[in-house]
């Protein structure tokens, strides 16, 4: 009985803050201490939220911006991840290209904007080429790295087993690199997310971040939270992606078998 | 690829198969200026058991890396059964000392690795040769270092190699394990009938295990001791105490 009580009580308290904070932030409405100009009770995002699903925008806008991070994810990650596995096995491509992506990376990407407005209007391209600028890197570093890394011994010996440049790099060097790689994926998904607020507050006619910045135009508080707890919402959503991938890739490796040990 | 595997199941069936001669003619090493082994020369025989044994740093894992073709030499050469070796050898199989298998694999794929056709049979059959059968889907992190090294062995096995290289596999094991895995070793290697060359430091094990004992010192072959006792030996046995104490006096002498 206190077993169960006492392991209930485990999974409550990290919900404990953040629905008593939901609490104030009600009664903080709902007695006048905030204006709704400045922000909404939790009620009226709610509402909102209902409403903006019913007509059907919601879901578009989800759906719009949903596909333009996928599309600009996996674009940016693939060419990252072919790069930084062909400067990981080969030092002549590594000296050509190492070095010059280093320095790319300290241009940030979302400088870009005015130029790439410039360039593509603001249709879905500037959107999609932002997102996989800004993805390329951590899953560029984080392949190479990881591609690097991996213990010389297992090389040779895959060597001394017979296994062909094919084989070697199926059985040691991408899974050796793996952890590396899903650590990449995790700071780019972060990425993907943050360029998509910028980008589809300044230069969109759709997406999550149009729906805010109209919402805006038009005092909608109530909205303009809703977008930002959406942003969140998917964030977290593809988070959780990744660990589930870790999860189940790395399940040989020793710090992912333990049962439990994840909490965060 | 179905053809060299059911060679590889008949092959299976024999009881002993022959193992490389191997001749080392005027071999040297150098790295930038430093000499690790200069004219070394050393005939085994097929089928030999010899162990190699040296102060660290005598170039005897060296000379291992240059018989399985993963270094070059920088004069002289190596022949097995009167062919050079120039490359990696195919009928080579090494164990390291850090058994080197892939975290990322589970045990019975580790066994299989670079296996082609149906390799599962014979990795499983490798795999009760060293009594591991029940362990063939854990992962490698859950097996203790002893454990490990016999799935290194049964992986060194599944290929049936004419050649077997032992790069002080047993020199991160504790004392009984060691002794478990030597008497493993020694019964394959009498089964399959391989050529053997183990480096290690421990003269016991070399004495213990080996046909030939050759004491390597500073690159060249000064002494190469025969053992002529009947095997399985025993260990203890006065006249291997005599002959470990011998080799041990001249390592000491020459510091």
């Amino acid at each position: 009985m206190s077993q169960q009580l006492r392991s209930l009580t485990r999974t409550a308290l990290p919900w404990t803050v953040p629905v008593g904070m939901l609490l104030l932030w009600q009664a903080a409405s709902h007695y006048q201490w905030l204006s709704s100009r400045i922000v909404p009770t939790p009620v009226d995002v709610f509402r909102a939220g209902v409403r903006t699903a019913a007509s059907g925008e919601l879901l578009r806008h989800i759906g719009v911006s949903t596909a333009r991070a996928a599309a600009g994810f996996l674009l940016g990650g693939s060419i990252g991840f072919v790069f930084g596995l062909l400067n990981g096995v080969s030092d002549t491509a590594a000296r050509l290209l190492n070095s010059t992506f280093q320095m790319v990376r300290n241009v940030p990407h979302l400088a870009l904007i005015p130029l790439f407005i410039l360039w593509f209007g603001i249709d879905e391209r500037v959107k999609v080429y932002l997102v996989a600028l800004g993805v390329f890197f951590p899953i560029y570093l984080n392949t190479y790295h990881g591609a690097r890394t991996v213990d010389a011994g297992l090389i040779e010996m895959g060597r001394v087993y017979g296994l062909s440049r094919a084989g070697l790099f199926r059985h040691v060097i991408f899974p050796g690199a793996l952890p590396s790689i899903l650590v990449g994926v995790r700071f780019a998904l972060g990425i993907t997310w943050l360029t998509l607020v910028v980008a589809e507050t300044i230069a969109a006619s759709s997406g999550i971040g149009y729906m805010t910045m109209n919402a805006r135009e038009f005092l909608q508080t109530d909205v303009v939270v809703l977008g930002i707890l959406i942003y969140a919402l998917l964030g977290k959503v593809a988070d959780s992606a990744t660990r589930w991938l870790e999860k189940r890739c790395l399940a040989w490796h020793p710090a992912f078998v333990v049962p439990g040990a994840e909490t965060s | 690829m179905t053809g060299s595997a059911e060679k590889q199941q008949s092959s299976s069936n024999r009881l002993s198969q022959t193992g490389v001669e191997v001749r080392i003619s005027h071999l040297g090493k150098r790295f930038g200026s430093r000499s690790v082994l200069d004219d070394v020369n050393l005939d085994i025989l097929p089928g030999e058991f010899v162990a190699i044994v040296g102060h660290s740093g005598c170039g005897k894992s060296t000379l291992l890396r240059l018989i399985s073709g993963l270094d070059i030499p920088s004069h002289g050469h190596i022949e097995l059964e009167g062919r050079f070796v120039t490359g990696q050898v195919a009928e080579a199989r090494m164990m390291f000392q850090d058994t080197r298998l892939l975290p990322w694999r589970r045990v019975l794929d580790n066994v299989g690795i670079g296996r082609h056709g149906n390799w599962k049979p014979a990795a499983m059959e490798a795999l009760e040769q060293v009594g591991l059968g029940a362990r063939a889907r854990d992962w490698p992190a859950v097996l203790s270092g002893g454990q490990r090294q016999r799935v290194a062995l049964a992986r060194a096995l599944v290929s049936h190699p004419k050649l077997l290289l032992l790069d002080e596999p047993l020199g991160a094991l504790d004392a009984l394990t060691r002794l478990d895995m030597q008497r493993l070793i020694e019964e394959v290697w009498r089964r399959q009938g391989f050529t053997a060359i183990l480096v290690t430091h421990d003269v016991g094990e070399a004495v213990a295990l080996a046909d030939r004992v050759v004491v390597l010192e500073r690159g060249v072959v000064p002494v190469v001791r025969r053992i002529e006792r009947p095997r399985p030996r025993i260990r203890g046995d006065a006249c291997l105490s005599e002959i470990e104490g011998e080799i041990l006096s001249r390592l000491l002498e020459r510091t």
